[in-house]
C-alpha cells in the first residue's frame, strides 16, 4: 500500500427524501505523474489514483477516470440525489492495485 | 510532490518555452483524444460550462469545475501538458447534476478544454485559457 | 534570467521608499467554516515603532481561488495532515510507552491558546523555545522517544494540529524578560541584507509588501498562518523552511531549520504579527 493514504469525505448527516446534496471527497496521495526524474536522472514511475467511484445503496452516482494531471491529494466534489436512507460507498483505485474505500450513512428527516 | 531546485528550474524553462512556442504536438494529441471521445461527431459550443481561474497562482493546484446538464460524461483535457488527459467524469443514475469540481496540474499557460457527451449522443465543448504564474519566490 | 534582470530586481526591491501599491492587500473577510471570524488585519504592535501601521495576514495577498481553499476545513488540504497528527497524538511511542494523549488528553482543551504564544521563553531551560522544540522536549524527556528532525513532516503536521486548537485567537508572543535578547537578535537578522542580491527581510516584506517581485505578490511575511499548505509542494511547510527558501532566494548561504538564528528570527517575526489570528494550517501559493 502506498504510504500515508487517508480518505476523507464530507456528506450531510441527513436530507429530505429526493434531495440533492453536495459531496466532497479528498484522499491523501502523491499522484506521482511519471513525468519527473529522480536525482540520478531516472524517470520516477507513475503512481496515481486512476479511478474514483461513488455509489449509494448499490446505485452509481459518479465514476471518474483520473489521469496524472490531477493534483496531489485528489479532490473531487459532486452532487448526489438521496432517494431514501442508506449508505454511500466511496472507492479509490491505485495504480499499484490497492483499493481504498470508506462509507457514510445518511438519514432521511 | 516535492521538486528539487534543478527540477523546478527545468520546469520553469520548459514552461517558458511553452509560452513562446505554440504547442503543436500536444494540441494535435488533444484533437486526437477529442476525436476518439466523439467518434468524429460534430461538437456544439453551448450546453457545457467550464469554470477555471484566469490566472493560477501556482500550476500545481488549479481548481476547475465542469457542468453540462444532461451529460452522460465529461472529458477534461489540458492541451498544453506533456500528456493532455486530465480526467473523465461519468455520471450515474443518482447524480443530482451533471457537474463536478476538482484540482488539476497545468505545466504552463494553456487552454483547458472540456467535452461533454450528452445522453442523447450529441456533444458539447467549452474551453478556457488559464495563465499560470511563473517566476515567484521559490522558498 | 540574466545578470541585468537580477540587478534590476535588486534595485527595485532595494528602494527604501514603498513603490506605488500596485494591487496591495485586498478587503475580503476571512470566515472559516462559516462561523469562525478571523482577524486578518490589526493595528501594529507598539514594538514595531511605526515600521508598519497595520499588520496584514498573507491571506490578503493571495488570489481568490487560493483564499477560498482556506475557508472550509474540508477544502483545506492542510487538514489531511492535521488528521494524521491526531493519529500520532494518540499513538504510544518511546521507552515509556506513552502517547501525547496520555498526559495532555484532548488537544482541544490542553492545547487551546498554545500556538498563539510561541516562540516562548522557557525559564527552566534558559532558552527561547519554538513549538517544535517544546514538542521534542516532551518526546525525549517524557516519552523516551526520538526527537523529530526540525521541520520534518511529522513535526510540522503536529505543529499544525496544535495550531488548529488556537485558530482565531490573536497572536500574542512575549518579547520581554528572558526573551528580550533573542528578540533583539531576531530583529537584527530581519534588517540584515544577505546574499548576492543584498536583500533583507525588510526590503521585501516591510518596504515593498503589496508590490510584485517578478510574478510574486509580496506579503508582509507574517507567520500567523504557519504551518502553511503550499500549492507549490502540496504539503505543510514550517516557518524555518520558508525562511530558508527566502534567504536562499537572496542567493545567500542559509541558516538551517532549527538553528539559533532562525529561532530568534521566528520569535521576532511572530511578534510583528501580534494581534493577527492564528490561522495554521493556512493555504498559500
Amino acid at each position: 500500500m502506498a504510504s500515508g493514504v487517508k480518505p476523507r469525505v464530507k456528506v450531510p448527516k441527513k436530507a429530505a427524501a429526493g434531495d440533492a446534496i453536495t459531496i466532497k471527497t479528498l484522499i491523501s496521495h502523491k499522484m506521482e505523474s511519471g513525468q519527473r526524474k529522480d536525482g540520478d536522472g531516472n524517470i520516477i514511475p507513475r503512481s496515481i489514483i486512476n479511478r474514483f467511484t461513488c455509489d449509494f445503496n448499490g446505485q452509481n452516482v459518479i465514476d471518474v477516470t483520473l489521469e496524472a494531471a490531477i493534483s496531489t491529494n485528489p479532490y473531487i466534489e459532486f452532487e448526489s440525489l438521496v432517494p431514501e436512507a442508506g449508505e454511500f460507498k466511496f472507492t479509490w483505485y491505485d495504480d499499484d492495485g490497492d483499493v481504498y474505500d470508506t462509507t457514510k450513512k445518511i438519514a432521511i428527516g | 510532490m516535492e521538486f528539487t531546485r534543478r527540477e523546478t528550474l527545468a520546469m520553469g524553462a520548459g514552461a517558458a518555452l511553452m509560452t513562446v512556442l505554440p504547442l503543436r504536438a500536444s494540441a494535435s494529441a488533444s484533437d486526437d483524444l477529442i476525436a476518439a471521445f466523439t467518434g468524429g461527431a460534430e461538437i456544439a459550443d453551448t450546453g457545457i460550462e467550464l469554470t477555471a481561474p484566469e490566472i493560477a497562482e501556482n500550476g500545481n493546484t488549479v481548481p476547475i469545475a465542469v457542468s453540462a446538464p444532461g451529460a452522460a460524461s465529461i472529458m477534461v483535457l489540458a492541451t498544453g501538458n506533456p500528456t493532455p488527459p486530465v480526467g473523465t467524469f461519468n455520471f450515474g443514475p443518482l447524480a443530482a447534476s451533471q457537474s463536478a469540481s476538482t484540482r488539476i496540474r497545468l505545466a504552463g499557460t494553456q487552454d483547458v478544454v472540456a467535452v461533454a457527451k450528452m445522453a442523447d449522443g450529441t456533444f458539447a465543448r467549452a474551453s478556457k485559457t488559464v495563465k499560470v504564474t511563473i517566476g515567484g519566490c521559490g522558498g | 534570467m540574466n545578470f541585468k534582470a537580477l540587478t534590476a530586481i535588486a534595485l527595485v526591491a532595494g528602494l527604501s521608499a514603498p513603490l506605488a501599491m500596485a494591487g496591495g492587500a485586498d478587503d475580503d473577510n476571512m470566515v472559516i467554516n462559516g462561523d469562525t471570524d478571523m482577524t486578518t488585519k490589526a493595528a501594529a504592535a507598539a514594538h514595531l515603532d511605526g515600521a508598519l501601521d497595520e499588520v496584514i495576514s498573507g491571506w490578503h495577498f493571495r488570489s481568490d481561488e487560493t483564499q477560498q481553499l482556506q475557508l472550509d476545513d474540508f477544502d483545506n488540504p492542510g487538514m489531511i495532515f492535521v488528521d494524521k497528527a491526531m493519529d500520532t497524538w494518540n499513538a504510544a511511542e518511546g521507552t515509556e510507552g506513552k502517547a501525547c494523549a496520555d498526559c495532555h488528553d484532548d488537544p482541544a482543551d490542553s492545547m487551546a491558546g498554545v500556538r498563539a504564544t510561541y516562540p516562548k521563553w522557557n525559564e527552566a531551560a534558559g532558552e527561547v523555545r519554538t513549538l517544535q522544540m517544546q514538542v521534542n522536549d516532551c518526546r525525549v524527556n517524557q516519552m523516551g522517544a526520538e526527537a523529530w528532525k526540525y521541520d520534518a513532516g511529522t513535526a510540522v503536521d503536529m505543529e499544525a494540529m496544535i495550531s488548529v486548537q488556537s485558530r482565531g485567537m490573536p497572536m500574542n508572543v512575549a518579547i520581554d524578560g528572558g526573551a528580550a535578547d533573542t528578540w533583539a537578535k531576531g530583529k537584527e537578522l530581519y534588517y540584515t541584507r544577505t546574499g548576492q542580491l543584498e536583500l533583507s527581510c525588510a526590503n521585501c516584506h516591510e518596504d515593498n509588501y503589496g508590490n510584485y517581485i517578478r510574478a510574486d505578490h509580496l506579503s508582509q511575511g507574517q507567520t500567523n498562518g504557519f504551518p502553511a499548505y503550499r500549492l507549490k509542494n502540496a504539503k505543510l511547510n514550517g516557518v524555518h523552511s520558508r525562511f530558508k527558501g527566502c534567504v536562499r532566494d537572496t542567493r545567500a548561504e542559509t541558516y538551517s531549520p532549527g538553528s539559533a538564528e532562525f529561532i530568534a528570527l521566528e520569535l521576532y517575526v511572530a511578534s510583528r504579527g501580534n494581534g493577527l489570528a492564528v490561522e495554521g494550517p493556512s493555504v498559500r501559493n
